[in-house]
């Protein structure tokens, strides 16, 4: 049953990538000015003949279709052809950023299942005592402050009280400088993730908490950390592990705030200045990237839920 | 005691001179950190027209001459030979004739001779077999006819009519010598120059890397080991990596008087300087569309800008008045204020608007039945703040203007097929020469002329002016002409911006060109004092 499931959830996720690269060629296309144009703007020149040859030589001047076919074939080939920009292969522009946001975003995410999860339990389980309003008062806070103006704020912080600044400059030298370097905007990220995870995973908890068997449980003699963290927590944590596989999925590809601030060359400030430029290689590839990730990272979760509820079965 | 306190404040003293005379000695060895805006679009300075470009590439190359990198103010007088160890006009004005250095090396150790200097200029007007992608300054070199070479070490330039500022065209940041076997390609993504720099490499949104080159053809130079730039698009990132000394230096010009006056309140010991950049905020009317063919209504528009408001709200104060030349002092060809202000638009405010109102009125318009436009510009912050402050003051002369903002891609080609009624937009120059100016911005028929201004009378004039070489003749010709401009309201010029740029007090020998922001980067003096 389970192989049949896995097959036809794969089928779905090619299709759905399909459908994602036909968006993504045709979406980039409808945005006003192609390369040659930035290019030409950015140099004041408007000689429409010169234009018109370095489209040419872009290959811009062919139908879409045909564009959309070579960019597509080319992938399957594992060829993602060249940045329009640097002139050097999509696939070493690419590359290196992964990394980079993917540290970022495993940083942040730990940061929000760490803080969120446990303060969410604490604040059900305490629910309208001056601890649940502390917590609910923070958590609102994570998800009401601004990502840009929090960064702003760490980096003032950290200029006026330690004389130093937490950017990235160069690439980090071993794992404690790294540590160093992604910790403070993976905590300014992970403070709103924590706060969303916190918050659902209170609200979760109470519904759970009022369930027969937890008073059954209680009835039992169980003690209160076994019926909330063995008996309530597990059947609470299905709609919390859909959100953090949600915000996965969003910080691969949607930190562009924080790099911006914290001047980290990650994928969302690399796709972004690839917009700038419409350079379509860069784009289409990165976009193809993020959507891989998010579709893989629901397939994922999809099957989590089997292993945290043993009610859920996957039929054909 | 007072023998004993001549002899303390001797010592002191003696301390000091000798402080200050280690302080004067140029140190070898550091890496200067400067922060960049934003991603060069390659690092072909040929191929670009920002000084995003010329500031981290200018030290990898070497011009044939130079302006003098420690004057501020570039001019004929401070143009100083490079790779070029003299220079020669023949009789007629023609031609001039280089003698080269002969102990020049490319990076990658090829020698450089007479050929690449014609190699560049084949590749500069569209000759050789290599081509650029883009090449912005053709225009620049319009009027030479050919280079020739005479054996390795000496070349000539001979041009159509005389032209002196050719020498301050090729004195710009802007004219690199390139060399025949690297292709223009490779000069973007690797460039080889002959400079005091190597390019080591350039990443994307992280970061530019210039080396020392050992072989430099001046010898004990350059002082620093490295040029390192940080890419920085956040402003407010890159302002408190500089406070906090991750870096040593601001990207050039890139600062404002209130962020300097944050810098310095963080940083008491950062040396700041504001300059002009010779970038002008003008008003262009489209004179082939209806109202704006009539004469007198392009006239009330200028009646109707109250400068020095500009000036105040947008810059803090940090501009000037000018014509279409970069005014003086640090202009070396824009008119003096006594001239300026007799032109109409410069004088009394009030009176001139009185003035436009009594226009419109005739033209039938009222404050009941004002006439509507569009303010097209590009969709840029420093467009777009400047185009309300406009639209806010043709209010006062029965216009109600209303923002386009146009999306940055599509703004040069938008006004250069002149869809557009009135709009605002910015002029750059890279050289304070007025033959730059006025052949690109104001003669019939250059595709960068967008408000299709075409006097025939005042062209003739701009050939004379550019053809004469007493200085203080051509200057008063150049007035004569800029005065013209401003009364015919060829493009209203709004004012002259003036921006900042700091450094950390250990580096030295620091100049920044105010007259030009393309020019002085070539780095190879300057030195860290740590």
């Amino acid at each position: 049953m389970l192989g049949v499931y896995l097959v036809r959830r794969f089928a779905l996720m090619l299709l759905t990538l399909f459908g994602i690269s036909v968006l993504i060629f045709v979406m980039l296309r409808l945005v006003p000015g192609n390369i040659a144009d930035i290019l030409f703007d950015a140099a004041g020149m408007i000689d429409t003949a010169e234009k018109a040859k370095l489209e040419k030589e872009l290959g811009l001047d062919q139908p879409i279709a045909v564009q959309y076919a070579e960019w597509i074939g080319g992938l399957a080939r594992g060829d993602l052809g060249y940045s329009y920009v640097s002139e050097k292969p999509a696939i070493d522009e690419i590359l290196p950023r992964i990394p980079i946001t993917a540290k970022l975003a495993g940083l942040a995410l730990a940061f929000a299942i760490v803080f969120g999860v446990p303060l969410g339990v604490i604040s059900a389980v305490r629910q309208n005592t001056p601890l649940d309003y502390l917590l609910r008062v923070v958590s609102l806070s994570g998800l009401s402050l601004p990502s840009f103006w929090l960064g702003l704020l760490i980096l003032m912080a950290f200029v006026h009280y330690f004389g130093t600044i937490p950017i990235y400059t160069d690439p980090p030298k071993g794992f404690w400088e790294a540590l160093w370097l992604y910790s403070v905007p993976a905590a300014a990220v992970g403070f709103r993730s924590s706060a969303l995870v916190m918050r659902l995973t209170r609200s979760s908890m109470l519904e759970v908490l009022r369930q027969d068997y937890i008073r059954t449980a209680r009835a039992k003699g169980a003690s209160p950390r076994t019926v909330n963290y063995h008996h309530a927590l597990r059947n609470a944590v299905l709609p919390v592990v859909t959100v953090i596989g949600l915000e996965a999925a969003f910080l691969m590809g949607g930190l562009i705030v924080t790099e911006t601030v914290f001047n980290i060359p990650g994928v969302a400030r690399f796709l972004v200045e690839a917009i700038r430029w419409r350079d379509y290689p860069i784009v289409q590839n990165l976009v193809m990237f993020i959507a891989f990730v998010a579709v893989f990272i629901n397939f994922l979760i999809d099957l989590l839920y089997a292993v945290l509820d043993p009610r859920i079965k996957y039929a054909s | 005691m007072a023998l004993r306190q001549t002899a303390i404040v001797a010592a002191a003293l003696a301390v000091a001179s000798i402080a200050n005379a280690s302080a004067a000695e140029p140190k070898q060895g550091g890496v200067l950190k400067i922060y960049h805006r934003e991603t060069p679009p390659s690092l072909s300075i040929h191929e670009e027209a920002t000084f995003s470009v010329n500031a981290p590439a200018m030290p990898i190359f070497s011009n044939l001459v130079l302006y003098d990198q420690h004057k501020p103010q570039n001019s004929m007088g401070t143009i100083e030979p490079e790779l070029a160890t003299s220079w020669a006009w023949d009789k007629a004005n023609t031609a001039l004739t280089l003698k080269l250095r002969n102990d020049v090396k490319w990076h990658d150790g090829k020698p450089f001779t007479s050929n690449d200097v014609k190699c560049t200029f084949d590749l500069l007007q569209g000759k050789a077999q290599d081509k650029f992608r883009k090449n912005p300054r053709k225009d620049w070199f319009a009027n030479v006819t050919e280079v020739t070479t005479n054996g390795d070490y000496e070349v000539t330039i001979h041009l159509k009519r005389p032209q002196p500022s050719i020498l301050a065209m090729l004195a710009s940041g802007y004219t690199p010598m390139y060399a025949c076997h690297v292709t223009a390609a490779q000069m973007r993504t690797h460039p080889i120059g002959t400079g005091p720099f190597k390019f080591v490499e350039m990443k994307q949104n992280e970061s530019i890397k210039l080396v020392k080159n050992p072989d430099y053809f001046k010898k004990g130079l350059p002082y620093l080991d490295g040029i390192e730039y940080t890419i920085i698009r956040n402003r407010a990132t890159a302002v408190l990596a500089f406070v906090a000394g991750r870096v040593d230096m601001t990207f050039p010009t890139e600062m404002t008087s209130a962020l300097i006056a944050d810098i310095k309140k963080q940083d008491p010991t950062a040396v700041c300087e504001i300059a002009p950049i010779n970038v002008n905020t003008n008003l262009i009317v489209n004179r082939e569309t209806e109202p704006f063919k009539n004469p007198e209504l392009r006239k009330a528009m200028n009646l109707a800008l109250d400068r020095k408001s500009f000036i105040d709200i947008i810059l803090q104060g940090q501009g000037d008045q000018g014509g279409s030349l970069l005014p003086p002092p640090e202009g070396v060809w824009g008119m003096p204020p006594d001239m300026l202000k007799t032109i109409p638009g410069y004088g009394d405010v009030n009176k001139s608007r009185e003035e436009a109102r009594a226009i419109m009125t005739k033209l039938g318009y009222s404050a009941t039945n004002p006439l509507k436009i569009k303010v097209s510009t590009r969709n840029l912050a420093t467009y777009r703040d400047p185009a309300v402050v406009l639209i806010d003051q043709l209010k006062s002369i029965y216009i109600d203007a209303e923002l386009d903002p146009v999306e940055s891609s599509a703004w040069f080609a938008k006004v250069a097929r002149n869809d557009y009624s009135v709009g605002l937009n910015l002029t750059g120059n890279g050289i304070d020469d007025p033959d730059q100016d006025f052949y690109e911005n104001f003669a019939c028929g250059s595709e960068r002329n967008y408000t299709h201004y075409c006097n025939k009378d005042l062209e003739k004039l701009f050939d004379q002016q550019s053809a004469e070489t007493d200085a203080s003749k051509r200057k008063s010709l150049v007035w004569e002409i800029d005065k013209k401009l401003q009364e015919d309201v060829a493009r209203p010029v709004l004012f002259h911006a003036r921006t900042g740029t700091c450094w950390k007090p250990f580096v030295k020998n620091m100049t920044i060109m105010n007259n030009s922001a393309y020019n002085g980067y070539r780095y190879e003096d300057v030195w860290l004092d740590k």
